[in-house]
């Protein structure tokens, strides 16, 4: 049995908006296993970014735990935050985030300049990285010469090539289009049972749907229904 | 150092605002350098030509003398005293000219005709056979239209008051850049002013030379070479706190600039601060690259500056830094050109200057970083 690696106890996340509290979280209860490939799945509004960004220790609970990787992220300074998404935790954003003036191969690179790799192991795995995703010819471009599918596939290399634990995609296919989305998801799916990441999407996209195997649907901050295939 | 890499990285993308920044801030580098370097050259040489022309290794004045007082020439004078060595006595007395039928009040110094204390050149009254050759500087010869070989009718009062007149002959003209030799002023042999006046074996002030050790003499007073220099130090000082506000202004837009750009990318750049938090850079680490970022502006503007600035400092120290005639009448020595002294102590000092408060002016907007909510920054959301 695989061993757990996150667990939320009565996670909430309140905002006070106008003098009054705003739920965007109320007391969630779930975990995760390791090499899981599962999506939050919403409307927007519905909670499934601020449940990642928890998560993913770029924000802080309200109310209740979240244990991620044996930490409490309630209880970690901007350090140990740091730390904990330097080794364990890679992003995927919708808006892909790259590095405007970096070229693709200095993108991939920085998460592992981050951990003090010797320049030949992260030629190695950044050539990997890029090899995975199919963009090892595209390497000396900058982000703005890329396609959207090719943007996004920059943002998984950067976000695998550092072997995190648990990779968090926040709506990754919203920008693309189908076909990119189907490749996209196809190079995920790769990943998640060849290397044994852990991959959580939050997403809104029918197109990611068949791809998952564990669901959990959320609404106004609350967990309506989970399905595991 | 990955922070440094990464601020050269962005700052060579950054292209035209980089560009701008570093040009602005090279102008301060090659302005503060250039003013300065010429304040400190004119400082050298006026110090120089003072040393040389007037001062010699200090003055040996008689008590009654203040050579900013023409009231006391009168009295301020005495016997030379017995056993004195290393020291050119000088005999100052009043007389008139009358240069082409003006009147003009001069100040006649006698000046022993051998002497090498200054560079007045008085060997050339041994070599004239006139009665009453005399030495004249180019500013006394440009008021007075005098030329050499001109003969000029003098009247004096000698030592009991009596008038007297003679004339004397123009033997040279000197060029000398210190204006206190020259102006209303004629030096002809302390011989000859003695026999003039009657003032026999007398002086009014000894220049010392470099082996002239002061002890104490009675009815003397002596000024060392560093105090009658203070007059220029001081000018000179003067002119650089003016000066200073040039290029504080200057150096406040270059920082200004800086400033704005740091303010500006830290708006624009939200999303990219908080992918770096969320690829897990430390806020401190994010602090640290704009503020790296920030400064380095100053380094590339040292470089950029000196693609013009070098052979700019090269060829005024070669050719020098044409004065106009108006700002030579500031009454201390100032030649036709001033030559930039380019020191250590400037250059190291101008360069510190300006990377720190580079380096300050980029922290004080980078410090926003650490308030920042890395979930708002990845929306771009302002803060």
């Amino acid at each position: 049995m695989n061993r757990e690696i996150i667990n939320l106890k009565n996670l909430s996340k309140s905002y006070n908006i106008a003098g009054k509290p705003f739920y965007a979280l109320k007391e969630v209860n779930l975990s995760f296993v390791e090499g899981e490939f599962t999506g939050i799945v919403g409307p927007s509004g519905s909670g499934k970014t601020t449940l990642l960004n928890i998560i993913g220790s770029l924000d802080s609970p309200s109310g209740g735990e979240a244990i991620v990787l044996e930490k409490n992220i309630s209880s970690l300074n901007h350090s140990e935050s740091a730390r904990l998404r330097n080794y364990n935790i890679g992003f995927i954003f919708q808006v892909f985030n790259l590095l405007p003036v970096y070229t693709v191969y200095e993108n991939v690179e920085f998460a592992l300049l981050l951990q003090n790799f010797s320049q030949d192991e992260r030629k190695k795995l950044v050539l990997q990285a890029l090899e995975w995703v199919g963009l090892e010819n595209h390497k000396d471009k900058k982000p703005d010469k890329l396609s959207g599918g090719e943007s996004q596939r920059v943002a998984i290399a950067r976000a695998i090539v550092k072997k995190p634990k648990i990779l968090l995609a926040d709506e990754p296919t919203a920008n693309l289009d189908a076909e990119n989305a189907h490749s996209i998801l196809k190079t995920m799916k790769k990943i998640n049972k060849e290397l044994g990441t852990t991959f959580i999407f939050s997403t809104h996209d029918e197109k990611v749907m068949k791809y998952l195997n564990r669901t959990i649907i959320l609404k106004d901050g609350n967990i309506e229904k989970e399905t595991k295939k | 150092m990955l922070e440094f890499k990464l601020s050269i990285k962005n700052l060579l993308g950054a292209k035209l605002r980089t560009f701008l920044n570093l040009f602005v801030l090279s102008i301060s580098f090659v302005v503060i350098i250039l003013l300065n370097s010429l304040m400190d050259g004119w400082d050298a040489q006026a110090k120089k030509d003072s040393v040389e022309w007037e001062y010699g290794n200090g003055h040996l004045l008689n008590e009654n003398y203040d050579p900013l007082d023409s009231f006391s020439i009168l009295d301020g004078h005495g016997q030379i005293p017995n056993n004195i060595n290393n020291l050119t006595p000088i005999l100052v007395h009043q007389a008139t000219i009358y240069p082409d039928g003006r009147m003009m009040s001069i100040k006649i110094n006698g000046i022993p005709k051998d002497q090498k204390a200054i560079k007045i050149p008085t060997t050339k009254i041994s070599a004239n056979p006139s009665k009453f050759p005399a030495l004249i500087g180019k500013r006394m010869a440009e008021s007075a239209n005098i030329s050499i070989g001109d003969e000029v009718l003098i009247r004096w009062r000698d030592k009991n008051g009596t008038f007297d007149a003679n004339r004397i002959t123009v033997i040279d003209i000197f060029d000398s850049n210190v204006p206190t030799i020259d102006a209303g002023q004629i030096w002809m042999s302390l011989d000859n002013l003695w026999e003039m006046t009657g003032f026999n074996n007398e002086a009014t002030f000894f220049i010392a030379n470099d082996l002239y050790q002061h002890s104490k003499i009675s009815g003397w007073k002596f000024k060392s070479k560093e105090t009658l220099l203070k007059v220029i130090t001081d000018l000179v000082d003067a002119k650089k706190s003016q000066q200073a506000i040039v290029y504080i202004l200057l150096l406040g837009i270059a920082l200004l600039a800086i400033f704005d750009t740091q303010v500006l990318s830290i708006f624009r750049r939200q999303k990219e601060i908080g992918t770096l938090i969320a690829l897990g850079m430390t806020r401190k680490r994010v602090v640290k690259l704009f503020t790296i970022e920030g400064s380095l502006y100053s380094f590339f503007a040292l470089l950029f500056g000196s693609i013009y600035g070098l052979p700019l400092f090269y060829f005024l120290a070669v050719e020098g830094f044409p004065v106009p005639p108006a700002d030579q009448k500031v009454g201390i020595a100032m030649s036709d050109f001033i030559y930039p002294l380019y020191g250590l102590k400037l250059i190291f000092g101008t360069v510190l200057l300006v990377i720190i408060s580079s380096t300050i002016v980029s922290f004080l907007p980078a410090r926003k970083i650490s308030k920042m909510n890395p979930v708002l920054a990845l929306k771009g959301k302002l803060q």
